[in-house]
């Protein structure tokens, strides 16, 4: 069902807040319990606000993801979206707010009943159930293919390395790539090379993948190969995700909900169908209209 | 000069200059690296120390740095250094603390986002650093590290000054002896150039050898490089040969 959901059943949160669109009922159809049936909340962001400098990225900003689900964000650049998914893979901390993942936090850790700035060590724990694959592919060029998805199953969850190997070409064949498992990654294209990323993710077993922009820095014809591979493994695995995009084809074809972002807040949220065949709020359709 | 002179004198000479760079060269890499990698820690503590460090010994002459380690430590902590390792102790820790520069310099310039990449698999910083950031970083090091042997080995004839027989001592024996300048001293300097050449090839392999580890072709170097092809490490050169002013 959907898998953003407003925090109003929050006692301690006022219900009534104009100034919150993510907390109007209206714009989160089905908030009733239906979505309950996946269990609690994979991920939880509350009141999280982050600044850099002057400038305010994420404003006061709650809402869940529950498993399984995909959620796309989109909305003008610097609307936030990505600092949402930076928030989580803990490349940037929250100013205010927390975070949790499954039923972690993932900022903070509780020390003698306190809830205190995490350490590395619990961040990392945390950051284990998340996988991100980013927009320029990040691959180490020092490593072949193959090194690139078995490095860190390997040193990271000690995984013996014959078994990380047979996972790893498993997960290269699955993105379509068993020819080139043996290359470096600056011989591969760029839509190869974010393919291998996709599977150097996964390979870690995460239980949220985050997509950021990952077909933005690519040529055209390399974007459906991508899309494809991500399709594929929206369809038939049981991983979550949150996905920024431009692609709104895409978000429309994988999303279980698809969140409008503007100057941080959360503008409207709904399944793909009602937020791109008849959105609620002026500036989705502004937005809606100057991407098509 | 006779055949005699230069086996009893030159021979020697050159040993003992080929081991106090092997040895000084041994010492000035190793420090390079934990100096240069402390660096970039994320403890500002710990970036001071090794930076204070840094700026120590760039800051004193190599020469002097000599004179202290043959005749001032041993009156400081009552053990004397045979003459050899004193010169080996300065010239290592000096031209160490040029190299960190190095070291430093490629490993800030590994992009941010490999460590983003690393961060995002849960690798730790310990991690990140020998699996990801150092193996980058590496291929950018060898042509100033290159550059900076070569410094490090025309600066051993130094450690005459303290009486270590080495070639230019040997050199300096025989023109006293002998009278005969002019050939002597043409006689070290191709020596001299002999053995940079020498370390350069070597590197010249290292280079490739590194530069291969991340993917990157080869570069084919002539022997006689045409006028106008670049290199990649001609920055780095320039930068490393700067800084050291014995």
């Amino acid at each position: 069902m959907d898998t953003p959901q407003s925090t109003q059943d929050d006692p301690a949160r006022p219900t009534a807040d104009a100034t919150k669109p993510d907390a109007d009922p209206a714009a989160v159809p089905g908030a009733g319990d239906g979505h309950r049936e996946d269990g609690p909340e994979l991920i939880r962001f509350q009141d999280v606000t982050k600044r850099f400098g002057e400038l305010t990225v994420l404003d006061d900003l709650c809402f869940s993801v529950y498993p399984r689900k995909h959620v796309t964000l989109i909305g003008p650049s610097g609307s936030g979206k990505t600092t949402i998914l930076r928030l989580l893979m803990t490349l940037v901390k929250p100013d205010e707010g927390t975070i949790t993942v499954d039923g972690e936090h993932l900022t903070h850790e509780e020390r003698n009943g306190k809830l205190v700035p995490a350490g590395e060590k619990h961040i990392r724990e945390v950051r284990k159930k998340i996988g991100m694959v980013f927009q320029q592919f990040n691959l180490f060029p020092n490593m072949r293919v193959l090194r690139n998805v078995t490095e860190a199953p390997v040193h990271v969850l000690g995984m013996s390395k014959d078994e990380a190997e047979a996972r790893a070409r498993d997960l290269i064949e699955l993105v379509g790539l068993t020819d080139h498992i043996d290359k470096y990654p600056t011989q591969l294209s760029g839509g190869q090379q974010q393919r291998v990323a996709i599977a150097r993710a996964l390979a870690m077993r995460p239980k949220v993948l985050l997509l950021d922009e990952v077909t933005s820095a690519l040529d055209p014809e390399m974007v459906a190969g991508v899309l494809d591979v991500l399709r594929d493994i929206a369809h038939t695995t049981e991983i979550t995700m949150l996905c920024v995009t431009h692609e709104m084809s895409f978000a429309r074809d994988i999303s279980d909900c698809v969140m409008m972002f503007d100057k941080g807040r959360i503008v409207e949220a709904a399944p793909p169908e009602q937020l791109f065949g008849d959105p609620r709020h002026q500036r989705t359709r502004d937005f809606l209209r100057s991407v098509q | 000069m006779t055949w005699g002179l230069f086996t009893t004198w030159i021979l020697p000479g050159l040993w003992v200059t080929v081991q106090v760079t092997v040895f000084s060269a041994a010492l000035a890499f190793t420090v390079a690296l934990a100096i240069g990698t402390l660096r970039t820690s994320r403890w500002w503590i710990v970036r001071f120390l090794s930076g204070a460090y840094f700026e120590i010994f760039r800051g004193t002459s190599a020469l002097v740095m000599l004179f202290w380690f043959a005749f001032a430590f041993p009156l400081i902590f009552g053990y004397e250094l045979v003459p050899m390792w004193a010169g080996v102790l300065a010239l290592g820790l000096t031209y160490g603390a040029y190299g960190s520069e190095i070291v430093r310099g490629a490993l800030a310039a590994v992009p941010v986002a490999q460590r983003e990449a690393g961060i995002a698999l849960s690798f730790t910083p310990m991690q990140r650093l020998r699996r990801v950031e150092f193996p980058q970083a590496w291929p950018e090091m060898v042509a100033p590290l290159n550059a900076l042997t070569i410094e490090l080995m025309k600066g051993t004839a130094l450690v005459s000054v303290i009486s270590v027989s080495d070639l230019a001592f040997a050199g300096n024996v025989i023109r006293l002896s002998t009278g005969d300048n002019a050939p002597v001293y043409t006689l070290l300097l191709v020596m001299y150039f002999l053995l940079a050449f020498v370390i350069t090839r070597g590197m010249r392999v290292v280079e490739r050898q590194a530069k291969k580890g991340v993917g990157q072709e080869p570069e084919r170097v002539p022997l006689f490089r045409k006028r106008g092809a670049g290199s990649p490490g001609a920055a780095g050169d320039t930068r490393a040969m700067g800084g050291v002013n014995a």
